[in-house]
C-alpha cells in the first residue's frame, strides 16, 4: 500500500497557507456541476455538508437517525478547545499544537495537528456567529474552563451540552442549505457499501431503513463522516446505540487503509456498571475534574460509607502521583490509575470497580448554586441513573470506552487511500495520535468539515479526470448484489441467539482482553475468542422479520457482523505495536513507575492495515512519523 | 448489584406500518430490575420476544442519555412517562411498582405518522427549521468572536431555549398537536441574541407559516407542553414567539419578504443576504 501523507514542506506555520495556495480551484460556475455525497451528520458531516453547499456544490447527505440533528456528537458534554488565549494565561497556537501532540504521546503528524490548532480560532468565531449560546462572563464576553492535559483554560463550553449546541449550529446551517436546494437530505439511510469506478470512489449503496429498499447513489466524490467505533466495547462504552464501524469497514474492504485501530480511548469518568441488562455506561464529563477530587480509601476492602471515612484515611491518588496536573491528568493516565487502585482492592461501591469523584470541597468553596450552574445537568443525569444525589454523597465513577483515535487512514487532504474517498471527524485517524485530549474531538470535527474539506476536495475535483458515471453502472449493480447476498445470508442462519447478545459478548471479550491494560497472552486469547464468536454468529443468529420493512434487528445484526470482523483487526494491531503509548498499554512495555514506555526507535509510525481478502490476514504498511519541530520526550504530568 | 426486580404487565401499541390500523397487545414482563431504564426494560422484553420467534417492539432511541431526542413514547397517557423533565431513556424502573400495568403508545399527531409500533416520523420538525430556524452566515464570514458581547442574562436565556432536543413530546402532549413550544424555543434562542436580530421578523413569520402548513394545530394555551417537556422548556418562549410574530406582522408584509415555505429567497444562489 502506497502511503503518501502529502504534508507540505516549509515551516510549520506556513504549511497550510502554502498548501491552500497550491491547491487547484474549482471555479464558482463549475462547482454546481459536481455532486458530493456526505455520509454522516455529526459535527464533521453536517459542517462539511453545509460548507460545501455554501460554496455551490450539489450535496447529498445521509444519516441513520430519523433526523440529522441526532448524530452522536449531540452527546458531547464538556467543551471545545481553541487557542484564543482570552484568559491571557499563556495559550497560543503553538501551545495548543504542542499539548495535542504530547497528549497523543507523539504518535500524530505535526503538520495536521498544527493546522488544527491554527483553524481552532475560526471555529469559535463561526459558531458564535451562528448563535451558539456559549457560556459568558458578566461583561458579556466568552468564558473558558480547563480540561485534562492542559495547564491553560482554553475550553469553550455551553454548560454540559456543548456538543448539542455545536451540533444544532451545524444542523441549522445544513437545514438552511436544504431549504436552498443545495443539499438533499436523506435520513434513515444506512450505507452498506462503497462503489468504486476506475479505482475512484463514485458512490454508495444504502438501505432505506423505513422501507428496506436498497438504493444506489452516485457522485463525483464521497465523504465519510460516520463517527467512531467505541461500541466495539458495548456495554462498556459511552457511545450511543447507533454508533458503528460499518461504513468505514466496508470502505476498508474496498481498499481503504485502516490506521491504528488499537488506539481506543478509555474515559476515566463514567457511571459504573450495575447490572447485566445495561446497554451502555453514561459519561460524566471530564470537566467535572475541574472541581471534583478523585479518591479511594487508603485501606483495601474499607466498607465504610464515604462520609464516614476521615480525611487522613483517603488517598487522593491523582493529586498524590501527578502533583502538577492532579485531577486534570490526561484520560489514559487517569483511567489506568483508577484500574490500578481497584485491582489493589481499594475500589468502592457494590462491585468494587469504582472510585469516588467528590465535590464536597468545591461545594464548600463555591457554594451549591455555583456548582449547579457549572454542572447542573450532569448532576441531574447522575441522580436519574443511580438514584443517588451527588450534592450529598460523592459520585462513583469508573472508566469506559469512549473514543476511537484510530480510523481510516487519510493524507493531509483528508483523502483515504481510495482516490475520491475523504474521511472526516472521528472516523479518520488523523490528529490525536495514541490518546485524545478532552475537548479536541469537537474541534477536529468542525475543523475538518468547515475549514479543511472545502479546500481540499476542490483540489481533488479540479485536478482529477472523472468519467461520466451514474447509478446504472455495472459497479453499482455488483455492489448491490453483494449487499443483498449478505442480507440474505443473515436471514438464512435461523439459529437461536439474538444479534444484541453477540454484541454484548464481543464487548466483554474486547474489554477483558484488549482493554485498558493489555498483554500478548490475553491479546492472543482474545483474538481466538473473537474468531470463535464470529463463527458462532454465522451459525446461530436468529433474525426476526424480513428485509423489506422497518427492521431494527436487521440493522443491529448487520452492524454486529462488521464489528465481529473489525474486533480481530483491532487485536492484530495491538499485537503488532511493540510498545506502550497513550491509550495502548502493553504490560511488557512500562517504566518503573508503571507508565507507558514508548519505543521511538522502532515504533514511531502510523500502523496502516490493508484488507487481504476473505479469510486472509490483513497486510501491514507503515507511515513513518517525522518530527521536525518538536522533540520527543517522555510524557510527564508529574 | 441491586437484585431487586418487579413483574409488570405491558399493553403495547403494535402497528406494522402507516397503513395498518394498529392495536394494543399485552405482554408479561417479569423479573425487570428496578435499576434498569425504561428502554433497557424494553430491550429485555425484545430479547425474549425475539428468542420466542415473535416480532420485537420497534422503538427509536440512540444516545440513551436524554440528549439526542430520538426516544419517546406515551406511557400511561403521558409523553416520556410520569417523571418531570425526564426523557423516556432516562426514566428508570424504580419509579414503578411490582404488579403495575403500563400502557405504551407512540406519540400521536397528524404531523407525525407512525412508521412502526412506537417509531414515528418527525421530519416535519426539520421542515420547520428549514423555514428559518438559522442565522444566515456562511463559513468564513464570521467576525472575531468577542467583538460581539452578549449580556450574560441573554446568553443564559438563549441557552435555556436552545436546549430543546426536538423530541416532539410537546406536540404529543398538546390537545391540538401544536408545535408552538418547539417553535417558540428556536425563535427565542435566536431572537435573544444580537446575531439573530437581523432576521428575527422574517424568521418568526416563516416558521409559523410552515408549522401551519404542515398540519400542526394552534396553541390555545393548555400548557400541557410545558408540563411534559423533558428539557423544561418554559412557555414564556411561546409568549416571546407571539411577541416576535406580532411585531413582524405589524411591520407589514411589504417590508419583509416572506418566502414560500421551503425555499428562502436568494439562498438558492448561495448568496449571502
Ligand atoms: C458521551 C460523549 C461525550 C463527549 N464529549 C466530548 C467533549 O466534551 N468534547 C469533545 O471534543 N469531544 C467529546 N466527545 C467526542 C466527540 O463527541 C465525537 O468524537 C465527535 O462528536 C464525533 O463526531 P463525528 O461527526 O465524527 O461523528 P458522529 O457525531 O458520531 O456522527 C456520525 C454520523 O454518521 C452517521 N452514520 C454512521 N454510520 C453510518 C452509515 N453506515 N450510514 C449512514 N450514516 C451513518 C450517523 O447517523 C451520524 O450522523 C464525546 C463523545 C461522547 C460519546
Ligand atoms: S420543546 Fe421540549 S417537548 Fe418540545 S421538542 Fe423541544 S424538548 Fe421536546
Ligand atoms: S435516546 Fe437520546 S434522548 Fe432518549
Amino acid at each position: 500500500m502506497q502511503l503518501d501523507a502529502k504534508i507540505p514542506g516549509g515551516p510549520l506555520e506556513t504549511k497550510w497557507d502554502r498548501h491552500r495556495f497550491e491547491l487547484k480551484l474549482v471555479s464558482p460556475a463549475n462547482k454546481r456541476k459536481f455532486d458530493i455525497i456526505v455520509v454522516g451528520t455529526g459535527l464533521a458531516g453536517a459542517s462539511a455538508s453545509a460548507a460545501l453547499a455554501e460554496l455551490g456544490y450539489q450535496v447529498k447527505t445521509f444519516c441513520i437517525q430519523d433526523t440529522p440533528r441526532r448524530a452522536h456528537s449531540i452527546a458531547a458534554q464538556g467543551g471545545i478547545n481553541a487557542a484564543k488565549n482570552y484568559p491571557n494565561d499563556g495559550d497560543s497556537i503553538w501551545r495548543l499544537f504542542y499539548d495535542t501532540i504530547k497528549g497523543g504521546d507523539f504518535r500524530a503528524r505535526e503538520g495536521n495537528v498544527y493546522r488544527l490548532a491554527q483553524v481552532s480560532n475560526l471555529i469559535i468565531d463561526h459558531c458564535v456567529a451562528q448563535g451558539i449560546p456559549f457560556a459568558r462572563e458578566y461583561g458579556g464576553l466568552l468564558a473558558n474552563r480547563s480540561f485534562g492535559g492542559a495547564q491553560v483554560s482554553r475550553t469553550f463550553y455551553a454548560k454540559g451540552q456543548t456538543g448539542q449546541q455545536l451540533l444544532l449550529g451545524c444542523y441549522s446551517a445544513l437545514m438552511r442549505q436544504v431549504a436552498a436546494g443545495q443539499v438533499t437530505m436523506l435520513p434513515r439511510r444506512e450505507v452498506l457499501d462503497l462503489v468504486l469506478v476506475n479505482g475512484q470512489a463514485r458512490g454508495i449503496v444504502v438501505r432505506n431503513l423505513i422501507t428496506g429498499a436498497i438504493e444506489r447513489h452516485a457522485a463525483h466524490a464521497v465523504v465519510l463522516a460516520t463517527g467512531g467505533y467505541g461500541n466495539l466495547f458495548q456495554p462498556f462504552t459511552t457511545n450511543g446505540m447507533g454508533s458503528n464501524v460499518g461504513a468505514a469497514w466496508r470502505a476498508y474492504k474496498r481498499g481503504a487503509g485502516f490506521a491504528n485501530p488499537c488506539f481506543t480511548q478509555i474515559h476515566p469518568t463514567c457511571i459504573p456498571m450495575h447490572g447485566d441488562y445495561q446497554s451502555k455506561l453514561t459519561l460524566m464529563s471530564e470537566s467535572l475534574r475541574n472541581d471534583g477530587r478523585v479518591w479511594v480509601p487508603k485501606q483495601a476492602g474499607d466498607q465504610r460509607r464515604p462520609e464516614d471515612i476521615p480525611e487522613n484515611e483517603r488517598d487522593y491518588y491523582l493529586e498524590r502521583i501527578y502533583p502538577s496536573f492532579g485531577n486534570l491528568s490526561p484520560r489514559d493516565i487517569a483511567s489506568r490509575a483508577a484500574k490500578f487502585q481497584c485491582d489493589q482492592g481499594k475500589g468502592v461501591g457494590a462491585t468494587g470497580r469504582a472510585v469516588y469523584l467528590d465535590f464536597a470541597d468545591a461545594i464548600k468553596r463555591l457554594g451549591r448554586a455555583e456548582i449547579a450552574a457549572r454542572y447542573g445537568n450532569l448532576f441531574q443525569m447522575y441522580e436519574k441513573i443511580t438514584g443517588e444525589d451527588p450534592y450529598q454523597t460523592p459520585m462513583m465513577i469508573y472508566p469506559a470506552s469512549h473514543y476511537a483515535m484510530g480510523g481510516l487512514w487519510v493524507d493531509y487532504n483528508l483523502m483515504s487511500t481510495i482516490p475520491g474517498l475523504f474521511v472526516l471527524g472521528e472516523a479518520n485517524f488523523s490528529d490525536h495520535g495514541a490518546n485524545r485530549l478532552g475537548a479536541s474531538a469537537l474541534m477536529q470535527g468542525l475543523a475538518d468539515g468547515y475549514f479543511v474539506i472545502p479546500y481540499t476536495i476542490g483540489g481533488y475535483l479540479a485536478g482529477t479526470a472523472l468519467a461520466e458515471v451514474n447509478e446504472s453502472h455495472q459497479s453499482f449493480t455488483d455492489a448491490e448484489m453483494e449487499v443483498n447476498a449478505k442480507i440474505s445470508r443473515l436471514f438464512q442462519i435461523r439459529g437461536s441467539r439474538t444479534a444484541a447478545s453477540f454484541q454484548i459478548d464481543l464487548g466483554h471479550i474486547m474489554w477483558e482482553y484488549c482493554g485498558m491494560s493489555r498483554n500478548d497472552d490475553n491479546l492472543q486469547k482474545g483474538k481466538k475468542l473473537v474468531a470463535d464468536l464470529r463463527q458462532e454468529f454465522w451459525e446461530n443468529l436468529t433474525l426476526p422479520g424480513s428485509t423489506g420493512e422497518f427492521n431494527q434487528s436487521l440493522e443491529k445484526a448487520s452492524r454486529v457482523a462488521d464489528f465481529l470482523e473489525f474486533g480481530e483487526l483491532v487485536i492484530t494491531d495491538a499485537l503488532a505495536r511493540r510498545e506502550s503509548c497513550g491509550c495502548h498499554f502493553n504490560e511488557a512495555f512500562q517504566t518503573e513507575e508503571k507508565e507507558a514506555k514508548r519505543d521511538d526507535a522502532q515504533m514511531c509510525h502510523v500502523a496502516v492495515w490493508e484488507y487481504g481478502g476473505e479469510g486472509q490476514e490483513p497486510i501491514f504498511a507503515k507511515e513513518p512519523l517525522v518530527f521536525e519541530f518538536v522533540k520527543l520526550v517522555e510524557r510527564s504530568y508529574k | 448489584m441491586s437484585p431487586e426486580t418487579i413483574n409488570l404487565t405491558l399493553k403495547v401499541w403494535r402497528q406494522h406500518g402507516p397503513e395498518d390500523q394498529g392495536r394494543f397487545t399485552t405482554y408479561q414482563a417479569d423479573n425487570i430490575p428496578t435499576d434498569a431504564s425504561f428502554l433497557e426494560m424494553l430491550d429485555i422484553v425484545n430479547e425474549r420476544l425475539t428468542v420466542e420467534g415473535e416480532d420485537p417492539i420497534a422503538f427509536d432511541h440512540d444516545c440513551r442519555e436524554g440528549i439526542c431526542g430520538m426516544c419517546g413514547a406515551v406511557i400511561n397517557g403521558r409523553p416520556h412517562g410520569p417523571e418531570k423533565e425526564t426523557t423516556l431513556c432516562q426514566l428508570h424502573m424504580r419509579g414503578f411498582q411490582d404488579g403495575d400495568t403500563i400502557v405504551i403508545e407512540p406519540f400521536r399527531a397528524r404531523a407525525f405518522p407512525v412508521i412502526k409500533d412506537l417509531a414515528v416520523d418527525r421530519r416535519a420538525l426539520d421542515k420547520i427549521i428549514q423555514a428559518g430556524g438559522f442565522i444566515s452566515v456562511n463559513t468564513g464570514q464570521a467576525p472575531e468572536a468577542n467583538s460581539l458581547p452578549v449580556p450574560k442574562a441573554n446568553a443564559e436565556l438563549a441557552f435555556d431555549a436552545a436546549t430543546c432536543i426536538g423530541c416532539g413530546a410537546c406536540v404529543a402532549a398538546c390537545p391540538n398537536a401544536s408545535a408552538m413550544l418547539f417553535v417558540g424555543a428556536k425563535i427565542s434562542h435566536l431572537a435573544l441574541l444580537p446575531q439573530g436580530r437581523p432576521e428575527a421578523a422574517k424568521r418568526a413569520l416563516a416558521m409559523v407559516a410552515e408549522m401551519d402548513r404542515l398540519g400542526f394545530g394552534n396553541c390555545t394555551n393548555h400548557k400541557e407542553c410545558q408540563v411534559e417537556c423533558p428539557k423544561g422548556i418554559n412557555i414564556t418562549n411561546i409568549a416571546r414567539l407571539n411577541r416576535e410574530f406580532i411585531k413582524a406582522a405589524v411591520k407589514s408584509a411589504e417590508e419583509i419578504p416572506i418566502f414560500p415555505a421551503g425555499q428562502p429567497e436568494a439562498l438558492a444562489m448561495g448568496a449571502n443576504e
